[in-house]
Formats: C-alpha cells, structure tokens, sequence
C-alpha cells in the first residue's frame, strides 16, 4: 500500500489550512480533485497543486514532506486511517480528531490536539501551548485518545482536559493541566508554574515542578493503578512507563476549585 | 445398559445431560498469588450448587504475573447462574464482600462477552464521593479508596449466554478410598482445563441428587438409585462390587470445555486404573428431554 504524499514546493507565502487533506474526505478523489481543493487562509487562492507535489497513492495513508510551521490544521477531524508528517506544523494540528494515527516528525505550534477525541498523536519534537486545550468560547478541550510529545510543551497544557492522556517526554510550561475536568497529564520532566492551577479532577504526574499552597500532601504511594498505566503506556514511551512504576508523592488538589483532582510526584525514594 | 470396558474399568453406555447457562469471569489479582488465591477462594465459597446458592462459581485457573493486567500474580474465577439477574446479583454481592474486602486486590474482566455486567459500576459507591474514573487502553477502571491503598476494579465485565452447566461423571469404586483417589484424580485433571469448573468441594460432590422427594416442597432429594447402602432396598443402579459412588459436576464457559473437562476426567480415571481408583465410570440424565446438552461417555474416551 503506497502512501500519499504530498511534498511542499516552497515555504508557502501565507499560512495554509491543511483540514481538507484527511483521509476520509480525500478517499476516492483523482489526482486532478485533490490537486484544485483550495488551503488558502486569505484572499490569494492557494491551492494543493499550487503549494504541494502530489504523489498518488491510498489516502488511508497521507505523507506531508518538507512540512512548515506555516501549516495550520493538519490532520484536523482525522477519523481513520494515518497521516505522517515530515517537518514542522502550524496551530491546531490534530484538532478534534475522533481516531487514527497523526506522526509529526517536528514540531507543531499551539493548540495541538485541541478538542481531541479519539485516536493518536505523536510528535518527536516540541509543542505550543494549549495541547488539547480548548478554543476561546468552547467549554471542554480534548475528551478522548492519546498524545504524546517528545519534547517540550509550552504553557496550560490539558487545559480543560475532560478524558484522554497527554504524555510529554520533556518539560511543560506554566500552568500545566489548567482547570482540568478529568483526564491524566503526564509531564516526565519539569513543569513551569503553579501546575495543575484550579484542575478539579483528573490526574497529573510531574517529574518535578513547585505546586500552590491549595495542593495537599496525601503521602508516598505505590498505587496499582499506576502500574495499569504504566503497562498501557510500555509501549508508547518506556521512561514515561519507568517513571510510574516507582513510589509516588501524591498531592491532592486543587483545594481552590473542587479538589477531587491528585498530582504525583515521581522519582519519590 | 450396556458397557464398555475400558482397560478393565466399566463404562455405562450413556451420557451426562447439561442446561444452558449464564456465565462470567473475573479475574482477580494481589500482590503475591497467595493472596490472589484467597481472595478467589473467599469469593467462591458457598458456591456449589444454584439450587441452594445462587450461583456455581470456582477457579478456573491461576495467572501468572505477566498474564494479568497489572502485572502481579492472579486468578481467574467463573460464576455461572441461571438469569442475567441473579449473576449480576450474585457477582456484585460476591466482589464487594470477597475481593474488595482482601488485603491489596484488584479486579478485573475476565471474559470479552457479547454482553457485560456491571462489576466497579456497582462497587463505586464505596468509594463515598472520592473514586476516580480512569478509562484507557480500550478499558475502564475505577480506582475506590480503601484503608491500604486503592481497589481498582474494571467498570464491567463479559457475560456470555453459551455457558453449559451440569456435565457431570459418576464414579464408582469397590471402597469409598479408592473411589475418592478416582475422583481427586479427575478433579486434579478437570482443574486444569481452561473455561471449565467443578464447583463442589475440591470438585468432588457426594450428595448426588434426584429431582423431587416423597415430601411436600422439597425439590430435590438423595440419588437412592446410586446410594450403596439401599443396594437392596430400590431399584438400584449399582453393581454388586460397587461400595462407594462420588460425582463431579462440571460447568463451562462453552459445550466445549465442558465437554474437554469430561473428556480429561474420565482419562485421568483410566490412568489410575481398577486397582488403585474406580472400576465403573457412568453419568447423570433426566432421560435427555429437560436438557439440550448430551455429552455421550462413550464420545470422550482416551
């Protein structure tokens, strides 16, 4: 099964709106139909064949090569199939996606995964802020699925977080799992500050990080449900995995909100 | 009747009648098995008969440590009932009194069924307020707070409407020692047959029974036909040389294992042969009107 692949001429003039190249709309479509579906985000018409080179193949599976941070939404409502991505990726890759696989070999801007329910998505290099958070107006960010970063993540990442799991390999930025509703945020690292701000359930895992005084200390723990996770998540991200098998520190919090959420601290001796 | 000699062991030309039940699985771990296996055996107790308990439930097997979805060592147990209701019933009572009361356990579905039945759906409410949902990998959990730490229990669990209860052998033996050295010799091989249980003591039942009595209400009474002491006083089933008859009831996920657990009983009764186990092997039926399931002997010889 050849893939699709669609390999970007030039870094493109204006930023483009990847959400019509997902396998379930491009499914049947010639090479001359993909070709002419317009991308542009202003009033200058861009299309596919104007800013990409089209290699047909099955659009159950997508390749972008030569990707750039000017490439917004790619992957956007993904339902099957896999898209792979070679580069960086603008805002809101991912977002709302309810299955399949998203791959950014790179990095990708803010509002990764926003609104996410289902599926997989991983990226090798860093995040913006927001991962799976919300956009302004809507009430929950993402509620479903699995994303793992290997870099970094700026700030609030999880904000909203209503179900699902975010793993980062690195560091977060402030405000890391921000008014989570439930869900579980794993930061190996070190999070920014004040982690967990106003999270009223839901489950955060921090290599280190300084949390506010409305956390409460719940005592060293070694809990088997860490362990489900931890064997869930072997094959995914094995230092991740490690991290959870130890003996954890656990906070509950934030007492300033419902205070039904925990944070664990790992690397407890 | 006519039998069938089977390295001098007598074989009765009929055959074990079984009726369809309600079944499901849990599987059960601890940090270490022996606390796993009482946890099973705690919830498997008073279980041997629908009749007078509700349900029929037994181990089917230990797991180890790399089977079990946390990674300690486990136990998988199966719980047959005759509705949909008195399983769920029995399986929610059972779990909540049983495992959720056992040093350091968790629960787990044991059983991917067409259907589920609740299982941490039903025994959340422990948790007051303070249980946390966790879904992932495909599987829902809910982690209840308890005074050593946490019970984590799935939300659900599989049913299946194909179970097979009732098979069943009856051993007969020229001592009741010899007979009960059958008998632990089938049990032992039963065990280890996958989907399959024997849910009376050590799998082994004594008390056979018939259906109905000469008294008012009551709706099952001794087996007076395999009973050696009334040898001449009905019509009995038994030979002359027949001292001492024990019965093992087996019920299975499928037809199947049933009749694999059948099969392994009657060989492990060969392999001990006459002199040391039992000389005649037979089988409990109602005729074959009243249930679906015949499981002929003469089919599952070694």
């Amino acid at each position: 099964m050849t893939p699709l692949v669609l390999t970007l001429h030039q870094r493109p003039a204006q930023r483009l709106d990847l959400s019509p190249l997902v396998p379930h709309l491009l499914a049947g479509k010639s090479a001359m139909a993909i070709a002419q579906i317009e991308l542009q985000t202003t009033r200058m018409r861009v299309t596919v064949g104007d800013a990409f080179r089209l290699r047909m193949g099955d659009a159950q599976h997508i390749r972008f090569e030569g990707a750039c941070d000017r490439l917004d939404r790619v992957g956007a409502g993904l339902s099957a199939g896999e898209i792979e991505v070679a580069g960086d990726v603008g805002i809101q890759a991912g977002r709302l996606m309810t299955g399949g696989r998203l791959m950014i070999r790179g990095s990708a801007g803010h509002w990764t995964a926003s609104g996410m329910k289902g599926g997989a998505i991983e990226i090798t290099g860093s995040a913006g802020d927001y991962v799976g958070g919300p956009l302004a107006g809507e009430v929950a960010g993402m509620r479903g699925g699995l994303v793992i970063v290997r870099g970094n993540v700026g700030a609030q990442a999880a904000d909203r977080l209503r179900r699902g799991m975010i793993i980062v390999e690195g560091d977060a930025g402030e405000y890391a799992g921000s008014r989570m509703i439930a869900g579980t945020l794993i930061i190996r690292r070190k999070a920014g500050a004040l982690p967990g701000y106003l999270m009223k359930r839901g489950t955060i895992v921090l290599g280190e990080g300084a949390l506010s005084p409305t956390f409460a200390d719940c005592g060293v723990h070694r809990l088997v449900a860490m362990r489900l996770v931890a064997g869930y998540l072997k094959p995914y991200s094995k230092p991740v995995s490690a991290l959870l098998r130890g003996p954890l520190r656990r906070f509950a919090g934030d007492m300033a909100v419902l205070g039904n959420g925990e944070i664990f601290f790992g690397n407890e001796s | 009747m006519r039998t069938l000699t089977v390295k001098g062991i007598r074989i009765d030309d009929t055959f074990a009648e079984a009726f369809g039940m309600r079944a499901t699985a849990v599987i059960i771990t601890a940090d270490t098995a022996r606390w796993a296996r009482q946890a099973a055996i705690t919830m498997t107790g008073f279980a041997t008969s629908v009749i007078g308990c509700g349900c029929e439930a037994g181990i089917d097997r230990p797991l180890d440590a790399r089977a079990t979805p946390d990674g300690r060592p486990g136990v998988r147990v199966l719980l047959f009932a005759i509705s949909t209701s008195e399983l769920q019933k029995q399986l929610s009572a059972r779990v909540a009194q049983c495992v959720l009361t056992s040093p350091g356990s968790a629960c787990y579905a044991g059983l991917a069924g067409e259907e589920s039945l609740r299982l941490g759906n039903a025994l959340r409410y422990f948790g007051d307020g303070w249980q946390i949902s966790k879904r992932f990998g495909g599987t829902h959990h809910w982690r209840i707070p308890v005074m050593d730490g946490e019970f984590v229990c799935d939300a659900t669990t599989g049913l299946t409407k194909r179970a097979v209860g009732g098979g069943n052998l009856l051993i007969m033996g020229r001592s009741a020692q010899a007979t009960l050295a059958a008998a632990e010799a089938a049990a032992r091989a039963i065990e280890k047959v996958a989907d399959a249980i024997a849910p009376f003591p050590g799998g082994i039942v004594r008390s056979g029974s018939k259906v109905g009595s000469k008294y008012k209400g009551v709706i099952a009474s001794t087996n007076d036909a395999y009973s050696p002491t009334l040898k001449g006083a009905v019509k009995t089933a038994l030979d002359a040389d027949i001292a001492s008859v024990l019965e093992i009831v087996i019920d299975g996920l499928t037809s199947q294992a049933v009749a694999d657990a059948m099969r392994a009983g009657i060989a492990a009764i060969v392999k001990l042969g006459p002199k040391r186990g039992a000389v005649r092997i037979g089988a409990g039926n109602y005729g074959g009107k009243l249930g679906p399931h015949h499981y002929h002997l003469k089919d599952l010889l070694p």
